[in-house]
């Protein structure tokens, strides 16, 4: 490890306000004379663990690069290749990127302030939306967590865990059609956008007949789902398995074995497995670079243990792996709903503990005691024991958990979201690094990241 | 309690989890020894104000305090996780930044300098990261007057 020691200074002074005019100030990226030595190798992708080989191909010192030969520009927050309002600073010489900074918070809105104000009820409504491509799946993490600090995890009944585990596979499945799309666009492939757009809908069509919503279901609580689903479901998903595999045929050969998308792809935003791991990547990233890391498989939670699946990885860790990898992912999906259809079983889908579940709609014409009950936990809902508790699940972006100290009361004492695309995008200035301008399209692209999340 | 733990105590309140808690000058030798023991990714990192919850329930010989660091640790080779807790007083809120030793704590610690106002000695670059650079205030501690004061607007007259 290198000497770092002048890196502390930075912070005892205040930081000049660079780049007047442009309005962020000391968030910014500065230039290489202003930033500390650790700031501009962190900003120009180096990371502490690379490997020999790599340390011993950097005989240029990074940093020392002309001023007058560089220019930083703005890419975003507003430009449409990155998902939303992702703002990167970039550092090129001629085309070539040489540092990147993501500068985020473009769309905080405090939720996690918002959740200590929420009751354990409401908390779903407010989850739901980090991560608006993948919404049950934020929904799961919140309810496990919170039947964990009840301690009722294992009374969830059957069908409620199934209906979970279908919900979760669909929502991976429109959650990575929805990756095709944006990357066919980011790529040049329009078609694909069209096409991806299109498959999900169809995801998010059933969706609605389930939850009522196409996105920001809340239907996920704790205790088990919000509902049974709806007559005719099972037909649904069917037409949804029959109608889906042709079409990622298409892809395959529009895309996969194309010779322009394998140019713009193949060896773009290259991460080795070490750098991975010590930039706390998960997801797609980590398993792009050969390593079988997927929690439904290594830490395996709801009933994944007992339906068989393959964890997709690649073996260059290059954009085109991880786009190949979430192309096999909404297969392996598809499997694992053809084996819960046919093992869904009957019965309840939330917990009867009164304490948790509000009494059905019928009970409150009848009984005195149902209504009152109803009015309690809707008004100040259920009080949770003291404690805290981490749980995490494999969201389409990676390692999606959830963080929740409770002081006793019925809202939570803070709710903590460990948003995968937040710490997955500290991976970009890696990625980038000596990279052309045009391939930082595609390196985002592959990355995934979804704003709401990455801001909360 | 192993060698490898150092002075870490195991908590109870965390159900069916490692937790240690650590004592804040050992922060980062913990983190080091961690990062041996083959936790490999430090998964999350965050914070919490126990300003209006300061009764809560601690093993013996950890001492309250108003803040607290929660580090979320992953062993991707023996496939374990381990959370490490540090209470961080009030008077004199930094801690030991995790960076050298997991590269990737250094957005979480960002954000936590954001929102709770703990630095973080030795980050490369502890700046606002959610919040506007010249935003007053630390917007998840406990006393932030939450919708007391005007929205601020970089630029706006006001």
């Amino acid at each position: 490890m290198t000497a770092l020691d002048d890196r502390t200074a930075s912070r005892e002074t205040p930081r000049p306000i660079a780049a007047a005019g442009t309005g962020e100030g000391a968030q910014e990226m500065t230039t290489r004379a202003e930033g500390s030595r650790a700031e501009v190798m962190r900003q120009s992708g180096a990371v502490l663990r690379m490997s020999e080989s790599e340390a011993a191909a950097l005989a240029v010192d990074p940093t020392e690069v002309r001023e007058d030969q560089t220019m930083i520009i703005n890419m975003g927050p507003q430009h449409p290749s990155t998902h939303g309002v992702l703002r990167l600073m970039l550092e090129l010489q001629g085309e070539t990127v040489l540092r990147c900074k993501p500068v985020i918070g473009y769309l905080h809105t405090g939720m996690e302030k918002t959740g200590e104000a929420l009751t354990y009820m409401q908390g779903g409504t407010n989850v739901t939306r980090m991560d608006y491509a993948s919404p049950l799946n934020n929904e799961l993490v919140f309810a496990l967590t919170v039947e964990r600090l009840l301690g009722i995890e294992a009374e969830v009944p059957e069908r409620a865990v199934w209906i979970r585990m279908l919900l979760s596979e669909l929502n991976r499945m429109s959650s990575h059609l929805l990756f095709l799309a944006t990357n066919g666009m980011d790529i040049g492939a329009v078609s694909m956008m069209l096409y991806g757009w299109r498959e999900r809908e169809e995801v998010l069509r059933f969706f609605q007949k389930v939850t009522g919503l196409r996105m920001n279901h809340n239907f996920i609580r704790p205790g088990g789902v919000a509902a049974d689903l709806p007559p005719g479901w099972r037909d649904d998903v069917l037409a949804l398995l029959e109608d889906l595999p042709p079409r990622l045929e298409e892809y395959e050969v529009l895309m996969t074995g194309q010779p322009i998308w394998r140019e713009r792809l193949q060896g773009v935003g290259v991460i080795t497995r070490d750098e991975a791991l010590a930039l706390g990547a998960t997801g797609p990233i980590l398993r792009s670079t050969g390593l079988d890391w997927d929690l439904r498989r290594a830490m395996p939670y709801l009933r994944y243990a007992e339906v068989e699946f393959d964890v997709v990885v690649g073996a260059f860790g290059d954009a085109y792996d991880r786009y190949a990898i979430r192309l096999h992912e909404i297969r392996e999906s598809m499997r694992i709903v053809r084996q819960v259809l046919e093992r869904m079983p009957a019965g309840d889908w939330r917990i009867q503990d009164k304490k948790v579940t509000p009494p059905p709609r019928g009970r409150i014409d009848e009984s005195m005691e149902a209504l009152i009950h109803h009015f309690k936990i809707f008004t100040e809902g259920f009080k949770v024991p003291e404690g805290e508790a981490y749980v995490a699940i494999e969201s389409p972006r990676g390692e999606i958990g959830c963080y929740i100290a409770s002081d006793g009361s019925s809202r939570p004492y803070r709710m903590h979201v460990r948003a995968p695309s937040f710490v997955n995008i500290q991976c970009l200035p890696h990625m980038m690094r000596g990279g052309l301008v045009a391939d930082a399209v595609a390196v985002i692209s592959s990355v995934d990241p979804v704003l709401g999340e990455v801001d909360r | 309690m192993s060698a490898t733990r150092g002075d870490a105590v195991r908590g109870v309140s965390g159900v069916a989890d490692d937790v240690r808690h650590v004592a804040r000058d050992r922060w980062l030798a913990t983190l080091r020894e961690c990062r041996a023991d083959g936790f490999e990714i430090c998964v999350d990192l965050t914070a919490v104000d126990y300003l209006t919850h300061p009764g809560r329930s601690l093993p013996e010989g950890v001492a309250p305090e108003r803040f607290e660091v929660v580090a979320n640790l992953l062993s991707v080779s023996s496939r374990r996780r381990a959370r490490l807790r540090v209470q961080v007083p009030e008077s004199d809120p930094r801690l030991a930044s995790a960076w050298d030793v997991y590269p990737g704590a250094e957005a979480m610690e960002r954000e936590v300098w954001d929102m709770f106002g703990v630095a973080f000695d030795g980050h490369p670059d502890l700046t606002r990261i959610l919040m506007p650079e010249d935003w007053e205030g630390h917007p998840l501690r406990k006393d932030y007057a939450q919708g007391e004061i005007p929205v601020q607007f970089k630029g706006a007259p006001s």
